[in-house]
């Protein structure tokens, strides 16, 4: 059966594009939110501009722009030790392919522990409390909703590290440049009240829950953040990836077993 | 325990109930040797043994492939499939389309957050309706606080499949499972409603399941690669054809609904064109 046909298009906010006089499959011309791409942002516009151009569709102030990139920054690399680092060096160091190595990064990185579903669990939070200490203690003492999803029921509080014994140096620092750069209501708060959030949540602040909370004051939506902050994590995974493809898999970790239940042992 | 104590009592070494190869040796299979012990099994039956470590009888197999069998569509237009044809005919990997297509199948609308809203709903409403709470008053305060999966399609409210897998699991005896008949029960308590709540897939399939003894983890994991077999064909024809050629989008297709041009001047100070 031949389905009849009729003119398919996609509807977007996002994108415009002018063709080619004679090739209708080939843009002339591209604008992002009203802007031409390569005819004046190009030279002019900066990756992060782009970016927040994309997701939020006006561009950026300055000092917006400066805390989106410092955050970019700050997220570029979880370093080897991240366990969405580890699987794309899973990747690197069997010379799987370069999109699996990513894929795999995305996936590891992906969940509720320090991943982009923390980031979008910790944002929800930062919406409901803002800058409210008693919302804040309220939600954490609210047991979590253990209804079956695609996701598992979440094991601590989103945004804090629940094998943390203090906050990283690391997360203080990423904190305190971006709680000064910040004109808005969340990151200076969250610098404030840190010590007070840390006691109430038992937990030490995470780098995601920092993350979180500059792409609130930033203006972004969970789902955008979420999409964010796997994004931004990619470069370190895709660098670390090739190094071990690089060294080969003799200088790569295996680790040792212990079965349990080894029916040679006789102990099934 | 938390803390780099617990984590430290974790480095470098795993104790595992699940399995682990001794190469050139042998590969123990949740305490079973691979080769020795469970070398007579198909792929789908020691797959399930993965999952719940317990063995299905001939007919709950039979019932398990049919699940998968019969929702293994070839259409490159679905969404999911869509992902490892646009991958075959931009000359990516098999691997790469099928894994992100499979990836792509843990959707909202259809796929995996349906199979497991449904089948999580079973499970509750069971409880309730065996501690004595009546159905049509469960369905109705449920349907007040969120959406019910499991009834309903976005297209059609008509299932094609649904006829089948019945026919089947009544062929297997494995159709009077106390969730299957709740989920009918559930079904007749809807159409009074709304007569396109028929049930569907995502609904049987939960049910079915569920009378199978399935945890949700485990049904999740079970209904994973439910689709595959009809991704190959997708990814392996746009592969063939010639590059680039499967739902090619010419500029006409972009129908832009956003701002009007504007020139770029300064970060914060643009101005309309």
């Amino acid at each position: 059966m031949t389905t009849p046909l009729k003119p398919e298009q996609i509807h977007t906010c996002i994108w415009l594009e002018e063709q080619e006089p004679d090739n209708p499959f080939a843009a002339k011309t591209a604008y992002c939110h009203g802007y031409d791409v390569y005819g004046e942002l190009l030279g002019q516009a900066r990756w992060v501009e782009m970016l927040f151009l994309l997701f939020r569709g006006e561009a950026p102030t300055a000092q917006q722009t400066k805390l989106l990139e410092t955050v970019a920054l700050a997220l570029a690399n979880p370093g080897p030790r991240d366990p969405s680092v580890h699987a794309a060096m899973c990747g690197g160091v069997g010379g799987s392919t370069a999109a699996s190595c990513l894929i795999a990064a995305l996936a590891v990185g992906a969940g509720q522990l320090s991943g982009g579903r923390e980031v979008f669990l910790s944002m929800e939070l930062w919406n409901a409390c803002g800058t409210d200490l008693a919302s804040w203690l309220n939600s954490f003492a609210t047991p979590v909703d253990t209804t079956a999803s695609i996701w598992p029921t979440p094991a601590h509080p989103p945004g804090f590290d629940p094998h943390g014994v203090s906050t990283t140096t690391p997360v203080k620092q990423t904190l305190a440049c971006l709680a000064e750069t910040s004109d808005a209501p969340l990151l200076p708060w969250l610098l404030a009240n840190r010590l007070s959030l840390e006691t109430a949540a038992g937990f030490p602040l995470a780098m995601s829950g920092v993350a979180a909370a500059v792409f609130v004051d930033l203006g972004f939506t969970p789902e955008q953040g979420e999409m964010l902050y796997l994004l931004l994590r990619l470069p370190g995974a895709a660098a670390h990836a090739l190094e071990q493809k690089q060294l080969g898999y003799k200088k790569f970790p295996f680790f040792s077993i212990e079965l349990e239940n080894d029916p040679a042992k006789g102990t099934p | 325990m938390n803390g780099p104590d617990f984590l430290q009592q974790h480095t470098d070494h795993l104790k595992s109930r699940m399995g682990a190869c001794f190469p050139g040796e042998r590969a123990v299979f949740r305490g079973h040797d691979l080769h020795a012990e469970l070398n007579g099994m198909d792929w789908l039956e020691l797959y399930v043994f993965g999952i719940t470590g317990r063995r299905f009888p001939p007919q709950q197999l039979r019932l398990l492939h049919a699940m998968w069998v019969y929702t293994s569509y070839p259409d490159a237009r679905i969404w999911n499939n869509r992902v490892a044809a646009l991958a075959g005919s931009s000359r990516s990997t098999p691997t790469l389309a099928l894994a992100a297509s499979l990836a792509v199948s843990e959707a909202t609308i259809y796929g995996g957050y349906p199979s497991i809203s449904a089948f999580d709903f079973f499970m509750r409403i069971r409880k309730k309706v065996e501690q004595g709470e009546q159905l049509e008053k469960i369905i109705h305060v449920e349907r007040r606080t969120r959406r019910i999966y499991g009834y309903g399609r976005p297209i059609t409210s008509a299932d094609e499949r649904l006829p089948w897998l019945l026919e089947r699991a009544h062929e297997l005896r494995l159709d009077q499972g106390p969730h299957l008949r709740l989920a009918f029960d559930v079904e007749q308590v809807l159409l009074n409603d709304n007569q396109l709540l028929r049930m569907n897939y995502a609904g049987l399939v939960a049910a079915l399941s569920l009378d199978l003894g399935f945890s949700p983890k485990e049904f999740h994991l079970f209904r994973f690669p439910i689709t595959l077999a009809g991704m190959a064909p997708c990814f392996l024809e746009s592969s063939q054809n010639t590059e680039g050629t499967l739902f090619p989008l010419s500029c006409a297709h972009i129908l832009y609904e956003g701002h009007p041009k504007r020139s770029w001047k300064a970060p914060g100070q643009s101005e309309n064109l």
